[in-house]
């Protein structure tokens, strides 16, 4: 685990300037990976859930993610200038390039898993984007207020799922705990803040995530409790998404995601 | 039938000691009723034989819906655009909502989804065969919507008037909902047709590949004699077909259907500039109709075949999702059970699959 107060980070290859217009581009991005990536991670459930409700609950989850990426990816590629589509951002950039928190690149589990991710996701998510919502930018504006209410339907979904499961047999609350200890470290990834982050939250141009942690922190303990579930302890915290690097697990799912597409160069789909 | 017919065979609980004789006139009136185009519902009574083909097909069309989500969601993780992507979720999702539509029109007739899946699972109810066909390249999800929804929509189109009430209702919602994914499978090719030689070449190929499972397998066997065929099967087609007919479940011949839809899809093929498979495809301008060639039956049947590989791998599929999902399920009816649980009351969330040992 590396310690990011003492260890040089290389610079991913994604990063751009430092123009204002780039800093926020680039965290727009950020956000859109994160968005793309738990989105392609959900398409693998469908036709695998436990129960076709549920095939369809997940793929409904699936894509408002997706959707959320491409309003995000698409605005990255407008403030950056460099015009790039939000196809480009996605097919178009390599492994150290895509910037998304190694939580949402997980391999997926079982069942459990996908609504351990999902809990912690949704709740960040949805305290984010209603931050998001009062954005200077108006269009990351609109995409806040309409991403945190489709999101209080992910966490809707994902809190009554973690209650059922931890009070449900022997057998789910084991596998349920299991999950939350899985992802539980990867969570504070989400809220931690860089150079780049800093400088955009200090100028107002997007809110503090770090700031959300304690309300997030809150909200998902009293639903693990509900559920008889353990908040896992505090351990070490994996990060380095943000910087392009990513776990072992990632290069797989972006070669499965941008496949077709770098099979028919210069295609139109 | 209609509400205001409060007597006759809606009086399912009238007293049976009329023995054999009421039973005739109760079929009697049910056919009457039938031929007069009211709408059978759940608690009306009805010939044995009417319910067991109406569950037969309600739950061939259900499992069709189940199965029918692999082809395409295999592609999900690989669709080469965002909006593509976006939009077979959205299709994909529409299947599943189609089979749960269906499991519940089949259970207004006294079955049980979970056994319905069972059935399933063990091999002993069918799906549409077509599904046993790999879906080989990303041009197949645009060839399978086009084609094999399309030979849906023209098949199930006739079924929204269907003499079974909640079998039509849920075809009526449907059938909506597959028209437009025919329509999206068109654009989708449209696009790779407009695009680079080896995106319609991919397109082409895929046509190549659904052709002859849409045409053939979607409409099922010739039910008639113009289907140019005297083999026993088409007899045997005809009279299922037939008493399909006479009950409303049916409204025309499976070779009819067949007609309709190579008739609606031969001009579509020329817009997108794409061959179908068929060199015995010409306008015929004496029956009105476009000819198409004699369908190669063997290959209908083999591809009936249960141990076919992609048959194998789509049953093993549904049963791995179902048995990974047992805990799940079993999980969640310990959680309904609880006094205390906020959703004791019966929730189709998560009891949908019952059998929670399954």
């Amino acid at each position: 685990m590396r310690d990011p107060a003492t260890t040089a980070r290389p610079a991913a290859p994604g990063a751009r300037g430092t123009a204002p217009g780039d800093a926020l581009a680039r965290h727009v991005r950020r956000l859109g990976d994160d968005a793309l990536i738990l989105g392609q991670r959900l398409c693998e459930t469908v036709t695998r859930a436990p129960t076709i409700e549920e095939d369809l609950a997940l793929s409904n989850i699936a894509l408002d993610l997706i959707g959320h990426a491409r309003v995000l990816l698409t605005r990255s590629g407008q403030l950056d200038g460099s015009g790039r589509s939000e196809d480009d951002l996605a097919f178009r950039r390599t492994e150290r390039e895509f910037e998304n928190v190694l939580l949402v690149e997980l391999e997926r589990g079982d069942f459990a898993v996908t609504i351990a991710r999902q809990l912690v996701f949704s709740h960040y998510a949805v305290l984010h984007y209603t931050a998001l919502a009062d954005a200077a930018d108006p269009e990351l504006a609109a995409f806040g207020t309409r991403a945190a209410r489709e999101s209080a339907y992910h966490r809707h979904h994902a809190d009554r799922w973690t209650e059922r499961l931890g009070r449900g047999t022997a057998e789910s609350h084991r596998r349920m705990q299991a999950a939350v200890d899985r992802v539980w470290p990867y969570t504070a990834e989400l809220f931690e803040e860089d150079e780049l982050s800093r400088t955009l939250v200090a100028t107002g141009a997007v809110p503090s995530v770090a700031a959300l942690h304690d309300d997030w922190a809150a909200a998902v303990t009293a639903v693990l409790d509900r559920a008889g579930l353990t908040v896992p302890a505090l351990g070490p915290q994996p990060r380095g998404g943000r910087d392009g690097l990513h776990t072992e697990d990632f290069a797989p799912l972006l070669a499965e995601l941008q496949s077709v597409h770098r099979q028919y160069p210069g295609g139109s789909w | 039938m209609s509400a205001t017919a409060p007597t006759g065979p809606r009086a399912a609980d009238a007293p049976a000691d009329g023995g054999a004789p009421q039973e005739a006139e109760r079929a009697a009136e049910f056919e009457a009723l039938v031929a007069a185009g009211e709408s059978v519902e759940p608690r009306d009574w009805m010939p044995d034989g009417y319910r067991r083909m109406l569950i037969r097909q309600i739950a061939q069309h259900a499992h069709s819906e189940i199965i029918g989500m692999q082809p395409e969601g295999g592609w999900l993780t690989r669709a080469p655009s965002l909006h593509r992507k976006s939009v077979l979720i959205a299709k994909v999702q529409d299947e599943a909502g189609h089979g749960l539509y269906l499991y519940s029109a089949a259970e207004t007739l006294g079955v049980d989804r979970a056994d319905l899946l069972d059935a399933l699972h063990r091999g002993q109810q069918r799906y549409a065969a077509t599904f046993n066909h790999p879906a080989l390249t990303w041009a197949d999800t645009g060839a399978i919507a086009w084609l094999t929804d399309g030979a849906a929509v023209t098949n199930q189109a006739p079924l929204c008037r269907t003499s079974y009430g909640p079998y039509a209702r849920a075809m009526r919602r449907i059938c909506q909902e597959e028209a437009f994914h025919v329509r999206l499978g068109f654009d989708m090719l449209l696009a790779l047709c407009e695009g680079t030689p080896e995106q319609r070449a991919m397109a082409q190929d895929a046509v190549d590949r659904w052709w002859l499972p849409a045409v053939a397998l979607m409409f099922g066997p010739p039910d008639t004699e113009t289907a140019g065929t005297r083999e026993p099967a088409a007899a045997l087609g005809a009279a299922v077909s037939r008493r399909a007919i006479a009950w409303g479940i049916k409204h025309h011949t499976n070779d009819e259907l067949r007609q309709r839809f190579v008739d609606h899809v031969v001009p579509q093929a020329e817009q997108l500039g794409l061959t179908l498979p068929d060199p015995g495809i010409r306008w015929n301008d004496e029956r009105g109709h476009y000819d198409f060639g004699p369908i190669d039956w063997e290959v209908y049947r083999g591809s009936l075949e249960e141990d076919s590989h992609t048959a194998r791998r789509r049953i093993a599929h549904r049963v791995a999702a179902h048995r990974d999902g047992a805990w799940v399920r079993e999980a969640a009816a310990a959680y309904a059970e609880r006094p205390t649980a906020p959703d004791a009351a019966p929730d189709r969330t998560t009891a949908g699959e019952g059998k929670p040992t399954g």
